[in-house]
C-alpha cells in the first residue's frame, strides 16, 4: 500500500494551466464538449471547450441539455460517448495484403495513437476502462490496439457531484466516488464565494503534474465540501437495483415470461451495445479490390443484437429478439463474472437513456427478480 | 489486363424505376475504369448504345414489374443471366410505385390518361423476386455505390458480399452521430431500417426515411407504439411506413395496422 497522497486546492481560474501542462508534456487532451445537443468527448483546446454552465436531464429514451445556474465545468452526467471511442475505435484496419507472384505479402498495420489525456473521467467510466483492460489485455493474447492506446494514456478523473435519473452506480459499487486507477482526481466545488477543485494525485505521473500547478493546501472545510458533493450524487442516484445473487437468479430464470415481453418491446437496433462502455464485441471483415491485387482486414464494433453475431452454418443461433436481449443481459450481469471475474455493468445508465424505446435494465432485473418462475431453490 | 473474350460479361437492365440506381454505377467515377478492366460492360443502355449479346455472367436489375410486357421480359433476362442481382428499392421491394398496390390502379388510369385504352398496366408493382429466382438483393433508394461495387467485386471473386442486414443505428454510432430520437424526439426509422446508406439523414439532423427498407427482424410495432406515445398521429404513422419500401412485407404489415 502506498501512503495516501496529499490533497490540494486548485482555483477554477487556474484550471487552464492543467491543460497547458498536459499539452506541454505531449498529451492530446480530450474530454467533454457540447455538440449536437449532447455532451460528447472530443479534443479540448482550452477550458472554454468544456460544457461550462451546462447540464443534462436523462430518462429512459430521452436526453436533454439544460443550462445550469452556475458556471460548473463538470456539472453534468455521462453522455452518449464513452472512452472506448479512443481505446477501442469503432473501425480499425488490422492488416492488409498485396499479391506477390503466386502468394501474397502481408503488411502489418501499426496503430500509432496519440498520447491521450482523458479529462473528466467519472468513477463508473474508470471501472468500465478497467473492465475493458481485462477483456483486451487480461488473457494470453493482448489486443495491440487497446494495449497501445492504454499504455501512455493519462486519466484525470472527476468525482460526480450530481447523478442522472438513469444512474445506478451505487447499485453496482462503481461510484460516484472515484476509487482507483486514476492519475489525478478532481472534485469541483462551487459555493457562494469560491469556485475551485480539490485535487489529488493517484500516480507518480499525476503527482509530477500536480507539483507544477499553483495549488494550495486543503482545509478541513474543503474536504467536507468535497465529501458533500459525492453525498449529493449518491442522494440523487436516479435508479437503484438489488444485484444480490443476480447471477443465480438470472441463470434459473432462463424461461422467465419477461423475456417474451422484451421480445415485443426491444428493437434489436444495437444502440445499447454501442453506447455501453464495456461492450467489446467486434466484427472482422475482409475486403478485396476489383483486381484482387490488394486485400484488407477491418475490425468494427459489433453487436450481439444482430443476426450475424450468432450466425453459424445454416443460420443464427438467436433468431428471436427476446433471445438476443437475454443473451446481452445474461452476459452483462451473470456470465461476465465467470469470464472476467467482475460484472460487465458499471451502472452508468447509457443503455437506458440511449434506448429508442426506453428499455430500462434496472426495471428488467427487478421484474425478473420479483416474478421468479419455477423453484428458486432448484 | 484480361482479353475481352475472357472477361465476365455484365448487363444492366431497367424496369419500372427512376434510373437512380443505374446512375449510382455511373457515379463510381474513380472506380469505373477499374470495373471495365475486369468485367466487360456488355449491355448497359444508360451508358452505351453498343450492346453485346448475352448470355451474361452478371445481370444487375433495376426497377419493379408493373406491366405485362415487363413480366415477360424479366423471364428472358433471367434466362440470359448466370447471376441476377436486383439493385434498389424498386427491384427489391416494388419501389415508391408500389403505393398503387394499396389502391385500385384502374381508378388512377382513368383520371391521369386521356386515352386509358392505350395503357397496359398490372394491378401491382412487384419486386423482381416475385417473378424469377434472384441471387442477391441490394436494397436502397438509391443503392449505395460502395455497396454496389462490393457486390460486383464479391461476384468476381466468388465470395459473399459484405452487406450488413442490421439497423441504421449501428451506422449512426460508428460515424458518431448523436441519436435524434433520444435528444430531440425526431421520428426516425433508423431502428427498423437496414444499414447501408452510411446513415446520411441523421447526420444532417433528419430522421431516417427508411430508404433501405426493413432490416433483419424489424420490430416496427414497438417503434410505432413509441412514436404514437410521443404524439405521432395515425395518418402520419401510415405515411411513415409507406414510402420507397411500402410493399416490403414488414413495412406493409406495419402501415396496414394504421389504416
Amino acid at each position: 500500500m502506498t501512503p495516501p497522497r496529499p490533497l490540494y486546492r486548485l482555483d477554477r481560474n487556474d484550471f487552464g494551466i492543467l491543460l497547458n501542462i498536459l499539452k506541454e508534456k505531449g498529451y492530446l487532451t480530450v474530454g467533454p464538449t457540447r455538440r449536437d445537443g449532447a455532451i460528447l468527448y472530443g479534443a479540448l483546446e482550452s477550458v472554454d471547450d468544456l460544457p461550462i454552465g451546462w447540464t443534462d436531464e436523462q430518462e429512459a429514451g430521452t436526453y436533454r441539455l439544460k443550462c445550469r445556474d452556475d458556471d460548473a465545468l463538470f456539472g453534468y452526467n455521462v453522455g452518449p460517448h464513452s472512452w472506448k471511442k479512443y481505446l477501442f475505435p469503432s473501425k480499425t484496419k488490422l492488416w492488409s495484403a498485396t499479391k506477390k507472384g503466386s502468394g501474397f505479402e502481408i503488411d502489418r498495420e501499426t496503430d500509432t495513437p496519440p498520447k491521450y489525456a482523458f479529462i473528466g473521467v467519472r468513477a463508473c467510466e474508470l471501472h468500465a476502462i478497467q473492465i475493458q483492460d481485462k477483456v483486451f489485455m487480461g488473457g494470453t493474447y493482448q489486443d495491440p490496439v487497446h494495449a497501445g492506446r492504454r499504455r501512455d494514456c493519462l486519466i484525470i478523473a472527476v468525482n460526480c457531484a450530481q447523478a442522472a435519473n438513469t444512474c445506478f452506480c451505487t447499485s453496482m459499487q462503481t461510484g460516484p466516488k472515484v476509487d482507483n486507477g486514476y492519475d489525478i482526481v478532481l472534485t469541483e466545488i462551487i459555493d457562494k464565494a469560491r469556485h475551485y477543485f480539490v485535487i489529488e494525485a493517484g500516480s507518480d505521473r499525476g503527482a509530477a503534474i500536480v507539483k507544477k500547478l499553483p495549488v494550495s493546501p486543503v482545509q478541513q472545510t474543503d474536504m467536507d465540501a468535497a465529501a458533500a458533493c459525492v453525498e449529493n450524487a449518491e442522494k440523487q442516484m436516479g435508479r437503484k437495483v438489488d444485484m444480490t445473487d443476480i447471477k443465480d437468479i438470472l441463470t434459473r430464470n432462463y424461461d422467465n415470461k419477461r423475456w417474451a415481453e422484451l421480445e415485443k418491446k426491444c428493437l434489436a437496433c444495437g444502440n445499447c451495445t454501442m453506447a455501453c462502455p464495456t461492450c467489446f464485441c467486434s466484427n472482422v471483415e475482409d475486403i478485396t479490390d476489383l483486381g484482387a491485387e490488394h486485400a484488407e482486414r477491418w475490425r468494427s464494433w459489433g453487436s450481439c443484437f444482430t443476426m450475424d453475431f450468432s450466425y453459424i452454418h445454416g443460420g443464427s443461433v438467436r433468431p428471436s429478439i427476446g433471445s438476443r436481449y437475454r443473451q446481452w443481459l445474461m452476459h452483462k450481469l451473470a456470465t461476465w463474472l465467470d469470464q472476467f471475474g467482475t460484472s460487465g455493468c458499471v451502472g452508468c445508465g447509457r443503455c437506458i437513456t440511449w434506448c429508442p424505446v426506453g428499455i430500462d435494465l434496472t426495471e428488467e432485473v427487478k421484474a425478473i427478480c420479483d416474478n421468479e418462475e419455477g423453484d428458486p431453490s432448484g | 489486363m484480361k482479353e475481352t473474350s475472357q472477361k465476365p460479361k455484365l448487363a444492366v437492365w431497367k424496369f419500372a424505376s427512376c434510373d437512380g440506381c443505374q446512375l449510382s454505377l455511373l457515379n463510381c467515377e474513380d472506380e469505373l475504369l477499374a470495373v471495365a478492366d475486369v468485367i466487360e460492360i456488355a449491355n448497359f443502355p444508360e451508358a452505351s448504345r453498343e450492346v453485346i449479346p448475352g448470355p451474361y455472367e452478371l445481370s444487375l436489375v433495376e426497377g419493379s414489374i408493373t406491366t405485362p410486357h415487363d413480366k415477360a421480359r424479366i423471364q428472358e433476362v433471367r434466362r440470359q443471366s448466370k447471376f441476377l442481382v436486383t439493385i434498389g428499392a424498386c427491384a427489391t421491394a416494388g419501389g415508391i410505385q408500389a403505393l398503387r398496390n394499396f389502391k385500385d390502379v384502374n381508378a388512377f388510369i382513368d383520371i391521369v390518361y386521356a386515352h386509358p385504352d392505350y395503357i397496359s398496366s398490372l394491378a401491382t408493382s412487384s419486386a423482381i423476386a416475385d417473378h424469377v429466382p434472384v441471387d442477391f438483393e441490394l436494397p436502397g433508394c438509391p443503392v449505395n455505390k460502395q455497396q454496389l461495387l462490393e457486390v460486383i467485386i464479391a461476384f468476381l471473386h466468388d465470395r459473399k458480399p459484405n452487406i450488413p442486414h442490421h439497423s441504421v443505428c449501428i451506422e449512426c454510432k460508428q460515424r458518431d452521430t448523436v441519436c435524434l430520437a433520444v435528444t430531440q424526439d425526431i421520428p426516425c426509422l433508423g431502428p427498423v431500417t437496414r444499414a447501408g446508406c452510411g446513415a446520411i439523414c441523421p447526420a444532417f439532423n433528419r430522421g431516417c426515411y427508411g430508404c433501405f427498407g426493413p432490416m433483419e427482424t424489424p420490430n416496427t410495432e414497438s417503434l410505432a407504439d413509441e412514436l404514437r406515445d410521443k404524439g405521432m398521429i395515425t395518418e402520419d404513422l401510415l405515411r411513415l411506413f409507406r414510402t420507397y419500401n411500402a410493399d416490403s412485407p414488414a413495412f406493409k404489415m406495419e402501415s396496414e395496422r394504421h389504416e
